[in-house]
């Protein structure tokens, strides 16, 4: 009998341990206001909605801010069914999650936060391929690519006759699906026989140990590991450019810088808090958005977001 | 003699391949404890236990995620073991071998082989959305007491059968009841078993991630879950998300959380060698 005795004790002292925690937080209770917020949606967005919620929390402590990372698709599939109220989208929402918001009776609001570029990048050992045009990334990357451009010199003859490894996130992040709309011209469609990872450290890996290689990722990735990558210059018919935050923020990095959004639940701003949240978002995301790596907005799009956002609180009547 | 010597031969050979197998598997199991602890052991004190997540990585902390883990490990505990022992006595000592049971016994032990995402799924619309638990600490617990439970009920199975007929036959000479030796002779004599399988299935229900990130696990979790309704995030998830940050100081980060997670997993089976050991020594047949 003991045995049991043990198993209720490990299982009591768990409970307890887990409870000590939580119960003084319960207590200090201001007048300050409270409730709950939840966010779901883009990995990618999340460093910086992460950023927004912890400085929120510093001046709003009782409300809880939760969030979570199901990509921005399977954060669309919750917003639609009402389960979240604001979500991170690294790309616009689609017809079809339109449509599902609709049949479930829900309104939105977008709101731009932030820019984020896609870096092209070799390895620092490639010393031809000084740049790139978006014909030449979409003759590499298009689905009929597929066992036919293997090689460095049939994307441009003066290249070198080796052979050519391409590195790419998964097909289920937003990352592909902006960049295979941008570059083939429609998302989610590209060659298959390329190394993809969800995980973008592997990507970084993958590059900066492979002479021949090149691949695609967020600018921020580049920047953190900027001694073991290269970047290639985008040509769209004006000049090579670089991505920089100069050159994402004011879209001359055309046609791989991309805006990413926010979602909110118009159901949702008819609780204060979430309007008080939101405000609080567009207010601080210019700072906080370099903070986590990314490329803010001119301040004047954060106040044209201010004021959108105001106007439809009040075609609302929130 | 030829063939005495070409038997010793093979023996060698033997312990020679049953030596690098073993040595195989630890040195790359020390290669990655050794980086993981040389990464993230410094970063591991009191304010990275006692912190919420954080941009600034140097700031940020585990608190909910091991809290979430030790929840999630209770409640999985207390659903999945009751349940599990149970049937796994049913399938022992009452179940008549016939065709039903011989099916059941077949889809017991292909359940333990389905992919853990499968579960998720199955937990996200039954528990989650059907019983509207929502993505609480209960959907997640039930959850993973179904991904465990065919362990457990595989591992009684085993533990009861090697508790000797004799054991029973004198029960029952003494008249006890069917229940009566279940209860108070066959039960104890094979705890040291079950509690071993028990915890093994418990520490793979702590690392898994797929199956929660599924039903709606978080990542930034501002407070301490005080009830199964809340909603959570636990120590896999807390990883998974820092090793996908650009920034290496999240990478330590994350190397310092995987060190805890090693830690409770090490606690847990720890705590099963040890039980195994006790009960064996009492049950001298």
């Amino acid at each position: 009998m003991k045995a049991i005795n043990i198993l209720i004790s490990i299982s009591i002292i768990g409970l307890l341990m887990s409870c000590g925690g939580s119960s003084q937080k319960n207590n200090e209770q201001g007048n300050n206001m409270s409730g709950d917020i939840k966010i779901d949606g883009s990995s990618t967005v999340y460093p910086i909605t992460e950023a927004v919620a912890e400085e929120f929390r510093e001046i709003e402590p009782d409300i809880r801010v939760t969030i979570g990372v199901s990509g921005t698709g399977g954060g669309f599939k919750k917003f639609a069914r009402n389960e979240t109220d604001i979500s991170n989208a690294s790309r616009p929402i689609k017809d079809i999650e339109k449509e599902t918001c609709e049949e479930h009776a829900i309104h939105y609001h977008s709101i731009t936060i932030a820019y984020d570029g896609l870096a092209v990048v070799i390895n620092p050992e490639n010393t031809w391929a000084e740049s790139i045009t978006v014909e030449e990334l979409k003759k590499i990357w298009e689905p009929s690519a597929q066992n036919k451009i293997t090689h460095w010199n049939q994307i441009r003859p003066e290249w070198p006759n080796e052979e050519i490894h391409l590195f790419g996130p998964g097909i289920a992040s937003g990352t592909y699906d902006y960049f295979t709309e941008a570059i083939v011209g429609k998302s989610g469609s590209s060659r298959g026989d390329f190394t993809a990872s969800e995980d973008d450290n592997v990507l970084v890996q993958g590059v900066a140990t492979d002479k021949y290689s090149l691949g695609f990722f967020g600018l921020a990735y580049f920047e953190e590991n900027s001694k073991k990558l290269k970047l290639v210059a985008v040509d769209n018919g004006n000049g090579p450019v670089k991505p920089t935050a100069e050159t994402v923020s004011n879209n001359s990095y055309d046609p791989l810088s991309r805006p990413i959004f926010i979602y909110v639940n118009q159901k949702s701003c008819e609780r204060e808090e979430v309007q008080k949240f939101v405000k609080f978002y567009i207010k601080n995301a210019g700072s906080l958005t370099k903070d986590v790596g990314y490329v803010a907005l001119p301040t004047e799009k954060y106040d044209t977001e201010y004021k959108k956002f105001i106007s439809f609180l009040e075609t609302h009547k929130l | 003699m030829k063939r005495s010597v070409r038997n010793k031969i093979y023996d060698k050979v033997f312990e020679i391949i049953g030596y690098t197998a073993t040595f195989f598997g630890l040195i790359i199991l020390l290669y990655f404890i050794t980086d993981i602890v040389y990464e993230g052991w410094n970063r591991i004190d009191y304010d990275f236990l006692t912190s919420y997540t954080s941009r600034k990585a140097e700031k940020s902390g585990i608190f909910p995620a091991w809290v979430g883990s030790v929840w999630i490990l209770a409640l999985t505990l207390i659903i999945s073991v009751p349940i599990g022992i149970a049937s796994g006595i049913y399938f022992e000592e009452y179940a008549k071998k016939n065709k039903i049971t011989y099916m059941l016994e077949v889809n017991i032990a292909n359940l333990a082989g389905v992919p853990s995402i499968i579960y998720g799924l199955l937990g996200l619309e039954i528990f989650g959305r059907m019983f509207g638990f929502g993505s609480s600490i209960l959907t997640g617990s039930l959850t993973l007491a179904l991904l465990i439970l065919p362990i457990i009920i595989v591992s009684t199975r085993e533990a009861l059968k090697a508790v000797p007929q004799s054991l029973r036959d004198a029960s029952f000479a003494l008249g006890a009841s069917k229940w009566q030796t279940i209860w108070l002779q066959i039960l104890p004599s094979s705890m040291g078993g079950v509690l071993t399988g028990t915890i093994l299935a418990l520490s793979r229900a702590v690392g898994e991630t797929a199956p929660l990130i599924v039903i709606g696990a978080l990542a930034y979790v501002p407070f301490i879950p005080s009830s199964p309704m809340d909603e959570f995030t636990v120590l896999p998830m807390q990883i998974f998300e820092w090793t996908s940050r650009p920034q290496h100081e999240f990478l330590i980060n994350a190397a310092a959380a995987i060190i805890v997670l090693l830690c409770i997993t090490f606690l847990m089976n720890g705590i099963a060698i040890y039980l195994r050991n006790k009960w064996q020594k009492k049950n001298q047949w």
